[in-house]
């Protein structure tokens, strides 16, 4: 019976704020002043006269403090009037806040822009949450209840409530009810309530949940503050299995970015035996046309901007596959058999890629966007997996599993395989040995293009690119066996898996340094790595 | 008697050639300044551009009429990002080159590598990076700044106008870090943080995957209080980083980051749409809204023929290095070094925050302390300023061990640490 009265006085509030919203808006002379006066003061007086225009409950508040969160708002010098302004390169569009209509168009120069800082922003979020709670559009719901969520604040139960009554959509209903509770816990009301509200929380059981019981565990006494201690218990115990979940996840991420930049290496050096220090460059021009390609499409249509990443694939490919042929038939084809000049010359021409490189793009990073598909987070359970992560992780499965279909199952393939076990049974059965051997290095090469678009999306593109990456991919073929792409597989994965387990106790710069040292142990122990090629060939 | 006579008059004509010759060396022969920053490797990504500001200036000032009635001329190497090989070159440019001044270095490991160079030799260098402090030499110029310039104002302003009570240091694996962190630390226990509530992290150079680490910042910041991340992540691990928390969903109003290296030019290469709030500390940002600022963005851009070019802190710095040294130079009559070095002590010259800014006799310049916050155009727009401007500190009042030193270099005391408890100044042996 009280919920049930209180959801009246809630209702009865609410349409009481609705009638009142055509007075406020009809007394205009007592909104724009405070209107006016946002310009005015430092942050906390800005804060202070939004909270205030946000009272009045008339309808222009929510737009103009939107305007303000979002930095759109702007002071006329001359007589400190406030503008909603909307951007036009130097031109500012400027639209009355109450009226909504467009008032002049001046230059950007001649307003002052009403400035907001991050704790002001975070004030603004609860306050215009407050006002969209009953918003047509969902998602804003969805926003509005979070934001509430966050910010518990007793005075809202009401408001709160009738949102309650009037929600439609569980997912948000559900938001609301824990925002009620979170704002509950707070308030001194009865013990049952607060109760059910400790429930509410312990059945979101995530980290905020987790904040909210344990602080009200250390303030409240008796029954409620064990109950709250025993549900922050069981939060934190559930989100420990997680957390194994989210390391996990975390390794085989790492894993995966690791083997997209091993498996090319895989080739060059694993299959064909080549010692290439220029692999890293390989990866970096993947992504440097990644950001040629970008560049392109930015000058097109926006809708096509998404889909540049489609088209810089191929590009990748082909140029870093490129660049590899052409180093194979210059310079690499004449060092067969010599690993230490090999090693020196394909040194050397990383070097010289790198400085090139340098001087067309200059020594600055450059910028490659995310595509939207790309960017954000999704929760599964309790685990955050982030889109771009997902994205390269199936990449670098389907490089891998092409990979493998084109050495077991194609002419190309098979020539591969036989050149690299026996060079001279292989050229008297007629392949044509010096071709293969060049489409393999393009192939190799192609691939760790393919990485370097990969690597665009969650690196810096910079000239340095590719030897941030050189070390750990010899490490992950060595580690994994020369010669095997399986090897390289549970290579890159057992050493991604086993960095991230590390990391959370060990700290980053000691895990990496006790991997070096497990694998030196390791390869003293197995020198020929996890998976060693066994049989005639391994000898040569 | 006549042959005493045509000796004397032979002696008086060689004189007055002799000192004609001087004469005209004195006013044709150009002034040296060496530039001594990477154009390759590693470093070349921040170094280029000092390399560029300071042709400029040295451009301007030519046309200006030169210094002492000089032309000046740079002389430019590339020390490759290879701190050995920044001591060769040091040694290149004040033994083969014979400059009179140097501007150069931007990690703190060059700088340690050429300061016995300069020591030595007795060179001038200008050094244009915020660092860790520390030091104090007779011949380098610390036009950057001191973590009193940078750093605690930074914590200052999240403390009063944030309300932040946890803290998470987040650092590369190097010098720098370490000591601001040691620096930072011992003021937030100083302040009355509990040390459960800072959070100490570093990673390796060019760090790339910060999963992890992320998640750990999100999860110690949700434990209670509001949380702060201060950065002094170096270069090329930025990127990935401002990356990771974006897509974790950790924005700047759930946990703010206040970085201290990361300023137009490394934003230049980032897509700053999930960046907009995060802070930075400078002591100059290209936002900033003086003349002297508009005319220094013009003629830079006029220079380097390209309007999307920024500038930022460093070349700030290598302004008004330059600046000081212009003056102390006119004031002292020559370029001598140990002329140079006791009259630059005091010259004031305007930066292009609009104050002046006063070399000190610690060898280290005034700034005002600037906060801003990240907008989606790779600028930053100025939240908070120091009323005035902050003296470098060359030693930390933070450390145990340097709480005590100070830097003087004017007679009598001529010390780069003085102990004021024992009294005395150990000399070069820090």
């Amino acid at each position: 019976m009280p919920t049930a009265l209180r959801r009246l006085i809630g209702l009865l509030l609410v349409s009481l704020t609705l009638v009142m919203v055509p007075t406020g808006a009809g007394a205009q002379d007592g909104v724009r002043p405070m209107i006016d006066i946002l310009a005015e003061g430092n942050f906390r007086d800005r804060r202070a006269a939004a909270e205030a225009l946000a009272a009045t409950g008339d309808p222009a508040a929510a737009p103009v403090l939107t305007a303000l969160l979002e930095g759109n708002l702007y002071g006329r010098p001359s007589d400190g009037a406030v503008f909603i302004g909307v951007e036009e390169g130097d031109q500012l569009t400027l639209i009355d806040p109450i009226t909504g209509e467009t008032v002049d168009q001046v230059a950007e120069r001649s307003m002052d822009k009403v400035r907001v800082n991050n704790p002001l922003r975070r004030s603004l979020r609860t306050i215009i949450g407050v006002l969209t709670l009953s918003n047509p559009d969902p998602a804003i719901r969805m926003e509005a209840a979070e934001s509430a969520f966050q910010n518990p604040d007793p005075n809202t139960i009401d408001t709160l409530d009738a949102a309650i009554a009037a929600e439609e959509n569980s997912a948000i209903r559900a938001v609301l009810e824990q925002a009620r509770a979170a704002a509950i816990l707070d308030d001194d009301a009865g013990q049952a309530d607060q109760l059910a509200a400790i429930e509410t929380l312990r059945d979101r059981g995530d980290r905020d949940a987790q904040a909210l019981l344990n602080r009200l565990a250390q303030q409240a006494e008796g029954p409620v503050a064990e109950a709250a201690g025993d549900a922050a218990r069981r939060i934190e115990s559930n989100l420990a299995v997680w957390g194994i979940g989210q390391d996990a996840v975390y390794g085989l991420s790492l894993g995966s970015v690791l083997l997209l930049s091993a498996i090319g290496l895989a080739i060059t050096f694993g299959v064909m035996g080549v010692i290439n220090m220029a692999h890293g460059e390989m990866v970096m021009l993947g992504a440097y046309s990644t950001f040629v390609v970008q560049e392109i499409f930015r000058g097109l249509d926006p809708v096509f901007f998404d889909y540049s990443i489609f088209v810089a694939l191929p590009v990748a490919f082909v140029v870093a596959g490129g660049v590899g042929i052409l180093i194979e038939r210059t310079v690499i084809q004449w060092l067969y058999g010599r690993p230490l000049e090999t090693l020196m010359a394909t040194w050397g021409i990383s070097l010289i890629l790198q400085q090139t490189v340098r001087s067309i793009f200059g020594p600055t990073n450059q910028q490659v966007a995310n595509p939207s598909f790309m960017s954000g987070a999704f929760e599964l359970g309790h685990l955050t997996i982030t889109y771009n992560r997902l994205w390269i992780f199936v990449g670098a499965m389907v490089v891998f599993a092409a990979l493998v279909l084109i050495l077991r199952r194609t002419p190309f393939g098979l020539h591969m395989r036989a050149v690299t076990q026996n060079r001279a049974m292989a050229a008297n059965m007629g392949i044509r040995t010096a071709r293969v051997d060049a489409l393999t290095f393009g192939l190799g090469s192609g691939i760790a293009g393919i990485a370097g678009v990969a690597l665009s999306q969650i690196d810096n593109v910079s000239p340095n690119l590719g030897q941030g990456y050189i070390i750990d991919s010899f490490m992950v073929v060595v580690f994994g066996g020369v010669g095997n792409l399986w090897g390289t597989f549970a290579g890159a994965m057992t050493l991604g898996v086993a960095n991230k387990f590390l990391e959370p106790w060990a700290g980053a710069v000691v895990a990496k340094i006790l991997i070096l040292v497990l694998i030196i142990l390791f390869i003293q122990r197995r020198p020929r790595g996890l998976f060693p090629v066994r049989g005639r060939a391994a000898e040569t | 008697m006549t042959g005493r006579l045509t000796t004397l008059l032979g002696a008086l004509a060689a004189s007055t050639v002799l000192t004609t010759g001087a004469a005209t060396a004195q006013s044709d022969e150009p002034i040296r300044v060496g530039i001594l920053h990477s154009l390759s490797g590693t470093m070349a990504i921040s170094e280029t551009t000092l390399k560029d500001v300071m042709e400029m200036l040295i451009e301007e000032q030519n046309e200006a009429g030169g210094v002492l009635g000089r032309p000046l001329e740079a002389v430019v190497v590339d020390p490759a990002s290879d701190w050995p090989l920044f001591a060769e070159r040091a040694r290149e440019l004040l033994t083969v080159h014979e400059v009179d001044v140097v501007f150069g270095a931007w990690t703190s490991v060059s700088r340690k590598s050429i300061l016995p160079v300069f020591e030595e030799l007795n060179g001038i260098l200008f050094y244009p990076v915020q660092y860790e402090g520390e030091e104090s030499s007779r011949n380098i110029f610390y036009t950057g700044a001191a973590p009193n310039q940078q750093a605690i104002p930074a914590v200052d302003y999240l403390m009063d106008e944030y309300g932040i009570e946890r803290w998470v240091l987040l650092g590369t694996d190097y010098v720098y870090p370490r000591t601001t962190n040691r620096i930072l630390e011992t003021y937030l226990l100083d302040s009355g943080v509990s040390p459960d509530d800072i959070m100490i992290n570093y990673t390796p150079f060019g760090h790339s995957d910060w999963q992890s680490i992320v998640a750990e910042v999100a999860e110690f910041g949700s434990e209670g209080p509001l949380t702060a991340v201060v950065s002094t992540i170096n270069g090329d691990a930025n990127v990935p980083f401002y990356r990771e928390l974006a897509n974790q969903g950790i924005s700047a109003e759930d946990i703010p980051v206040v970085a201290f290296s990361v300023g137009e030019e490394e934003l230049a290469g980032i897509d700053t749409e999930p960046l907009v709030g995060h802070l930075a500390a400078w002591n100059y940002f290209m936002s900033v809204d003086t003349p002297e600022n508009e005319e220094f963005i013009e003629a830079w851009h006029g220079f380097i023929g390209d309007e999307d070019r920024v500038t930022n802190d460093p070349m700030e710095a290598h302004y008004i290095g330059f600046n000081m040294w212009v003056e102390a130079v006119e004031a002292a009559g020559t370029t001598d070094p140990d002329a140079v070095i006791d009259s630059i002590i005091g010259v004031s010259v305007p930066n292009l925050s609009g104050g002046l800014s006063t070399m000190m006799p610690n060898h280290h310049i005034t700034k005002p302390v600037l906060i801003g916050e990240i907008q989606d155009d790779g600028q930053f727009e100025i939240v908070w300023e120091t009323a005035g401007l902050v003296p470098g500190d060359a030693w930390s009042d933070y450390l145990e061990d340097s709480a005590m030193l100070i830097a003087d270099w004017r007679s009598p005391m001529s010390c780069g640490n003085y102990n004021v408890e024992s009294g005395t100044c150990s000399g070069q042996n820090y």
